[in-house]
């Protein structure tokens, strides 16, 4: 499979700010859902141009915690935080921090594919349109970009005004990486990916996963361990709301420090 | 040990199958039954006013003479007042369901006003005519205009709009917002660009039954003063008018035989109008309806 990307301005213009690559810093952030402790005491750091797997069992905290990356997590009521999360050295939960600016940097695929119902085209003109860019021509270009980055341009060249939801779920999903990709993010978090998804199109998603690292930084939830080795390059073992550890996918997977990752890898709960 | 011993089920077989029969049978009798009084109330209708229908009856007005009559000044005032109910009630009805939807954070004082629109939409019309006869004709001096009656029926079909499109708004999935925030719109942005286009199809229904509702009332109209007979149209909406229930309450209550046709034929007009609403919201809702 090959994915052209058709230039890498992307993701090099937004990595010249800070000479550092750390994407995020997580220091010692809580998160509670009114009276339930989710996350405890997270300290992350995530690199950028690197793929990082976040396993664990469910109600762990890994999805919470991948939400509160870009702060989607704050649409459930009732939640409160406490400590810092530093993307590119700025604060999220700052007070003058926009969401909607950081969700700008931060694009987000989420484990059921969810496209609009609307046509090809207009779910990935979506971002660009939201943000302000109205030129018919550039938005072409944007939209075959990002389908060509999502791997999904030769199969959806000839029905881009077809309705979204007429391509099979596999299709969709990738029709919404390429969403994701539209608005041209830094960090792109995907929360199961390919849970809903057929072996087949999963593969799919990883092969693009590995392609996309090359321009972005990639966050990925999973419940699938052998994904988790396969496509990352750092894994970290949530488990009630902990971070058991946070290494190299190759160490986690051979030589797990703590007991209780050994036991979950090796399948003995979760 | 069996608990369900088969020889004892085969033979209440039978009973359970007449009861079953029989319920199917008083479901059909109950819809058979709305079905002929419809039938009955259109057949007596038609066979009534059809004789009286021509284009002199729509374009006469009101007269003392039956076989003058015509029912041009209600039908161009039902228009005006549709002209004004439809845009007031929609707009405020799809923007408190919008907040209470999408704004407003779950609290007794929300809990409390949802509960409250909600009974709203049971208050008998006529206490709405109170309201609107002290609001709109006198404490505003409005009059018996087409804007006070408007905003009267506007207030009176609300409660059911706002019901309506809150139910629509919820319906919309969960997903297509996480979607839309997830790539930094805004909250308005994805009310008016995802949310209000996959509820439109839900709103517009309700919408349509609601103004269906404002178009056959007649006693918020009586309670506020509205006159019958009306021998000019109105110039705006400053103007006072009469409608198409007032115009049919006023002939089919009328001594002359003649004018239980009049009626019927206004009830034919009535009906002609209220069919070409529900087509018009059909046919949007069928434009706008998609699946997610």
């Amino acid at each position: 499979m090959t994915v052209s990307l058709m230039n890498n301005t992307v993701a090099n213009d937004q990595n010249t700010a800070a000479s550092s690559n750390i994407v995020y810093e997580t220091k010692q952030m809580n998160l509670w859902y009114g009276a339930n402790h989710a996350l405890k005491n997270i300290d992350m750091k995530i690199m950028e141009n690197e793929v990082t797997a976040i396993i664990g069992p469910s109600g762990c905290g890994k999805s919470t915690y991948i939400k509160t990356l870009n702060r989607m997590v704050e649409l459930v009521p009732s939640v409160k935080t406490s400590g810092e999360i530093l993307y590119r050295e700025r604060n999220i939960f700052d007070k003058d921090y926009r969401v909607e600016e950081l969700r700008t940097r931060v694009g987000m695929v989420f484990q059921k594919p969810n496209p609009f119902p609307k046509s090809i085209y207009d779910n990935i003109a979506y971002g660009p349109r939201i943000h302000g860019i109205k030129n018919k021509k550039i938005l072409d270009e944007i939209v075959e970009k990002s389908l060509r980055g999502a791997a999904i341009w030769d199969e959806v060249k000839d029905r881009l005004n077809e309705n979204a939801y007429g391509i099979s779920g596999g299709q969709q999903q990738r029709i919404c990486i390429a969403r994701a990709l539209a608005i041209e993010p830094d960090v792109i978090l995907m929360d199961e990916p390919t849970s809903a998804l057929d072996p087949i199109s999963t593969l799919k998603v990883e092969e693009l996963v590995q392609e996309l690292k090359k321009d972005y930084s990639i966050i990925i939830v999973t419940h699938n361990m052998q994904q988790a080795s396969r496509i990352s390059d750092k894994t970290a073992f949530f488990l009630n709301g902990e971070v058991v550890e946070f290494d190299k996918t190759d160490s986690i997977f051979s030589n797990p420090a703590d007991k209780r990752t050994e036991d979950y890898i090796s399948g003995r709960f979760g | 040990m069996r608990y369900i011993e088969h020889d004892a089920v085969v033979k209440r077989m039978n009973s359970r199958m007449v009861v079953n029969k029989v319920f199917k049978g008083f479901f059909i009798f109950a819809t058979s039954l709305a079905l002929l009084a419809l039938v009955i109330l259109l057949y007596r209708i038609v066979t009534q006013g059809a004789g009286h229908l021509s284009i002199d009856f729509l374009t006469n007005f009101a007269s003392r003479f039956p076989e003058k009559a015509g029912i041009k000044a209600a039908l161009i005032g039902s228009i005006w007042l549709m002209a004004v109910v439809a845009p007031t009630s929609i707009i405020l009805g799809v923007g408190s369901a919008v907040y209470l939807e999408e704004y407003a954070k779950k609290s007794r004082l929300t809990t409390f006003i949802q509960t409250n629109i909600a009974n709203l939409a049971g208050v008998p019309s006529v206490v709405f005519g109170l309201l609107g006869l002290t609001i709109f004709v006198r404490t505003l001096s409005l009059g018996n205009s087409i804007l006070a009656a408007g905003f009267t029926m506007s207030l009176l079909i609300l409660p059911v709009i706002i019901v309506a499109a809150q139910e629509a708004i919820r319906s919309v999935p969960k997903e297509l917002r996480d979607a839309s925030y997830g790539m930094g719109a805004t909250k308005w942005q994805t009310i008016v660009k995802i949310i209000l286009p996959a509820a439109i199809p839900g709103v517009l229904t309700g919408s349509i039954l609601a103004l269906s509702r404002a178009i056959g009332e007649t006693a918020p109209l009586i309670v506020i003063g509205i006159p019958v007979i009306i021998q000019f149209l109105p110039k705006g909406v400053m103007d006072t008018f009469t409608a198409l229930p007032m115009q049919i309450y006023d002939w089919s209550s009328r001594p002359q035989q003649e004018f239980q046709m009049v009626a019927a034929a206004g009830i034919i007009i009535l009906m002609a109008f209220l069919i070409i609403m529900n087509s018009i919201a059909v046919a949007i809702r069928n434009k706008y309806d998609k699946r997610y």
